[in-house]
């Protein structure tokens, strides 16, 4: 154990000397330097963790021989970091960036922000943690059309938390309003597990919040249905989807991670990151991380990823275009 | 009892290595400026990934009481508050530092924080079950009147005048409102692209603390001479318990006042230091000492930031609620090792989670040594001439301020709010109600604006905020913060003209 530490930390050492040094001038294989990964949020957070646990078998010869250095960026809920990402950094393969998936689209739409789907690229996705709909242990309702009816019965007045606006949690709540009709009351918090401890405390009367953490509080949660387009076998099997009770929810919500480009980065560059990412996310010690931390694993290569944000962005026009006004 | 059954785990070597390595380290990052409690557990927990469960937490445990604590010496020996937890720490300890009594004042503080860290640590121990239901109950409501009850302190805070205290807690208020609002997703004064982000935190008080520090010294440089023309006294440790001890009163207003703020979820530990600090001063003899290097107010401060640190983890370890931003933070490096918050948290992972209270136990034991000697050497820090002192802070500034999210922004905002706090320190405007602002705004809003969409569909404003046991004592508490110093400055008004 201890050699596995002193390891990492000789590790982390070279990798910092060696960024500060100039690469070779001449392209020779990328990446012949260390790749900077800049993440949208605080060290500690969820994403920050993901990409640490994803990121750290880069420096092995099967995936790229050289580490991937993450940089936080934190502020504005993304916006700082992917408005920089987007018009500032190289594009050169070594500036890589972490995206949230209904954030970064839904972001460029609603709030006009310098950045989308023109400017930034997707390569590879790693993770999905979709919006779940949970209750107080204690509430009367049981089933997500206890909810709706309840809903109906009290239009306007049924509080429900989530992590911030234009994340995965507001869109499935906006989904939800008008799939089925009803009106309810958004209360934003600044983070997932802010907004999952106001439902325990019984200071709203539901959240939509990450499966993940929802999964952790079970014992204090019903969990009523899945934003996603089929069930998670390996936390919630018994937790049905919008879509199997008739509610048209998609995917839209679905809170993916995964590396990014800025758009006009050469394609000799961005085909070597297509091609060892996914095999990098697939890395025994990534998955197995992964699950111990209680995070799921849903990896997509270049093409799939990319016709996922594509579909996404329309689905995004359409839902948030009653908003812009 | 389970502690006793698990504490001989962590007298391993390999454990008791970890836990002096990470306190030591701890201390020495808490004193560096910028590198906030939070930054530091944040930046390690990547370097636990390949260690076993109980190593890591040690490890992350040292570094939070450990970071806390040194958070201190800077504010004592340079004015410059490690973290916005030590801001209170700086009004008397630097006073006493610059009357040449630093070891002394480091002994209160090390003292204190280990008295207020033990009392902290011991009712994570013995009452976590029912304290975990209290913090729950915390809505925005209540929140909101924490906060509140935060800025009836500014008015006293350091300042020359009530009005000027306040007038720089309305500044920092104002600052807080920069860039992006969470709540209605909108932006607010972003005149330039560096704002984007917002003023933040960590990057405004080294700026607010910093950089007046530095150019005061380069105005006194062309004399030369050392920064201390101080005469520097050595002082006695048992001299220094016995003192600490004799001071009981605020001894036990910290802890308490630590002990709740800790609990509460999301109310930010860093006004525990302020509260307890304003709270011992009203209720002190010496309160017109207070701000000049009274003793009471090292120790109110100290004890109320050490004995959150235990508090703060309560609600973290058996609901997943963090209840300070490091306890954020810390909750990232539990689920890395698939340890979740919960009741099985004690019974599944019983050995890892008693081995880590034992190491805050003994973290607190470890603290006080390595402080006290720490304290032992401030001379050397308090010697060294100014123009070097002004180089070396100023490049722990810069550092500092950059480090907290690799932005140059944050560097050209702390440039920007020190120049302007050299200025406003001439016509007698502290520092610390400003930051004070910036931290209690965003709160206040937030748990405004939240509270309101909640009062609004449901029982209205007036019932949402105003009635209820909770709310009324926390307003109560406002009212009589306000009253008390009302009451005072009235009371030294009127000798001050008979003066005139």
């Amino acid at each position: 154990m201890s050699g596995d530490n002193a390891t990492t930390i000789v590790a982390a050492i070279i990798a910092l000397v060696m960024t500060a040094l100039p690469g070779p001038a001449s392209a020779q294989e990328y990446p012949s330097r260390p790749i900077m990964l800049t993440v949208a949020y605080s060290p500690g957070g969820a994403t920050d963790l993901q990409a640490r646990i994803v990121s750290q078998p880069a420096a092995d010869r099967d995936y790229f021989g050289r580490p991937m250095i993450i940089v936080n960026k934190p502020g504005a809920g993304g916006k700082v970091a992917w408005s920089w990402f987007a018009s500032r950094a190289q594009k050169t393969g070594y500036e890589v960036a972490v995206y949230n998936l209904p954030h970064v689209l839904a972001q460029s739409i609603a709030l006009n922000a310098d950045y989308g789907l023109d400017t930034l690229e997707p390569i590879a996705n790693f993770g999905a943690d979709p919006a779940v709909l949970a209750v107080s242990r204690d509430s009367s309702i049981e089933t997500v059309e206890d909810f709706i009816a309840h809903a109906k019965q009290n239009p306007g007045a049924v509080t429900i938390s989530g992590a911030g606006l234009y994340v995965g949690h507001h869109i499935a709540l906006l989904q939800l309003e008008r799939a089925a009709e009803i009106d309810l009351t958004y209360v934003p918090y600044p983070g997932a597990v802010p907004a999952l401890t106001s439902l325990i405390g019984g200071q709203v009367q539901a959240s939509f919040n990450n499966l993940s953490d929802a999964y952790r509080s079970r014992d204090r949660l019903k969990i009523l249905a899945v934003a996603d387009l089929d069930r998670d076998a390996a936390f919630l099997p018994n937790v049905p989807t919008f879509l199997e009770r008739g509610i048209d929810i998609d995917d839209s919500s679905v809170n993916f991670r995964g590396f990014m480009v800025p758009r006009g980065t050469p394609a000799e560059v961005t085909d070597v990151l297509a091609e060892r990412l996914p095999a990098m996310f697939h890395d025994e010690g990534v998955l197995r991380r992964m699950r111990e931390g209680g995070a799921s694993m849903r990896i997509m290569g270049r093409e799939e990823v990319q016709t996922l944000w594509q579909r996404h962005q329309a689905a995004l026009e359409a839902l948030l275009a009653d908003l812009g006004e | 009892m389970e502690l006793l059954q698990y504490f001989p785990d962590v007298l391993t070597p390999w454990h008791l290595a970890i836990l002096s390595l990470g306190m030591i380290g701890g201390l020495l990052l808490g004193a560096t400026p910028g590198l906030s409690p939070t930054l530091a557990v944040a930046l390690l927990i990547p370097f636990t990934f390949n260690m076993e469960a109980a190593a890591a937490l040690i490890l992350l445990g040292a570094v939070y009481t450990g970071t806390v604590a040194g958070g201190a010496i800077s504010a004592i020996l340079l004015g410059i508050p490690g973290a916005p937890a030590n801001i209170a720490t700086t009004l008397d300890g630097h006073a006493l530092a610059k009357r040449g009594r630093a070891a002394e004042a480091l002994h209160y503080c090390f003292l204190s924080s280990f008295v207020g860290g033990l009392i902290g640590i011991l009712v994570l121990i013995f009452f976590t079950p029912p304290l975990a239901e209290v913090a729950l109950r915390f809505g925005p409501s209540h929140l909101f009147w924490v906060a509140i009850l935060g800025v009836t302190v500014i008015g006293s805070l350091g300042s020359k005048s009530v009005l000027k205290g306040l007038l720089a807690g309305a500044i920092g208020l104002w600052l807080a409102t920069i860039g992006y609002d969470p709540v209605l997703g909108e932006e607010r004064f972003v005149y330039s692209d560096h704002l984007t982000g917002g003023i933040n935190i960590i990057a405004a008080l080294v700026g607010l603390f910093a950089i007046p520090q530095v150019l005061g010294m380069l105005e006194g440089a062309g004399s030369t001479g050392p920064t201390a023309t101080y005469q520097l006294e050595s002082h006695g440790l048992a001299a220094s318990i016995a003192a600490t001890l004799s001071r009981w009163q605020a001894l036990a207003i910290g802890s308490v006042v630590g002990i709740f703020i800790g609990l509460i979820p999301g109310a930010g530990g860093q006004v525990a230091g302020l509260v307890a600090y304003d709270q011992a001063r009203k209720l002190s003899p010496n309160r017109d000492s207070f701000g000049k290097g009274e003793p009471e107010g090292i120790i109110a401060a100290e004890s109320a930031n050490n004995a959150m640190v235990g508090p703060s983890l309560v609600p973290l370890l058996t609901l997943g609620v963090p209840g300070s931003p490091t306890a954020a933070v810390l909750l990232g490096g539990l689920l890395i090792h698939g340890l979740f918050p919960g009741p099985n948290l004690f019974t599944l992972h019983a050995e890892v989670t008693w081995t880590f209270i034992g190491s805050l136990l003994l973290g607190q034991v470890l603290m006080l040594l390595f402080g006290l000697y720490i304290s032992r050497h401030s001379r050397l820090v308090m010697q060294v001439p100014a123009h070097y002192m002004a180089a070396a802070v100023t490049v722990l500034a810069v550092f500092g301020a950059y480090s907290v999210q690799n932005s140059l922004s944050d560097v050209i905002v702390m440039l920007t709010l020190g120049t302007g706090m050299y200025f406003a320190a001439k016509v007698g405007v502290s520092p610390a109600p400003v930051v004070l602002g910036i931290i209690l705004g965003p709160i206040a809003e937030m748990n405004y604006t939240q509270g309101k969409l909640i009062a609004e569909v449901g029982e209205g404003m007036a019932r949402y905020f105003l009635t209820g046991p909770l709310n009324i004592t926390l307003i109560g508490l406002c009212l009589a913060s306000v009253g008390y110093s009302l009451l005072a400055e009235l009371r030294s008004a009127r000798p001050r003209r008979a003066q005139a």
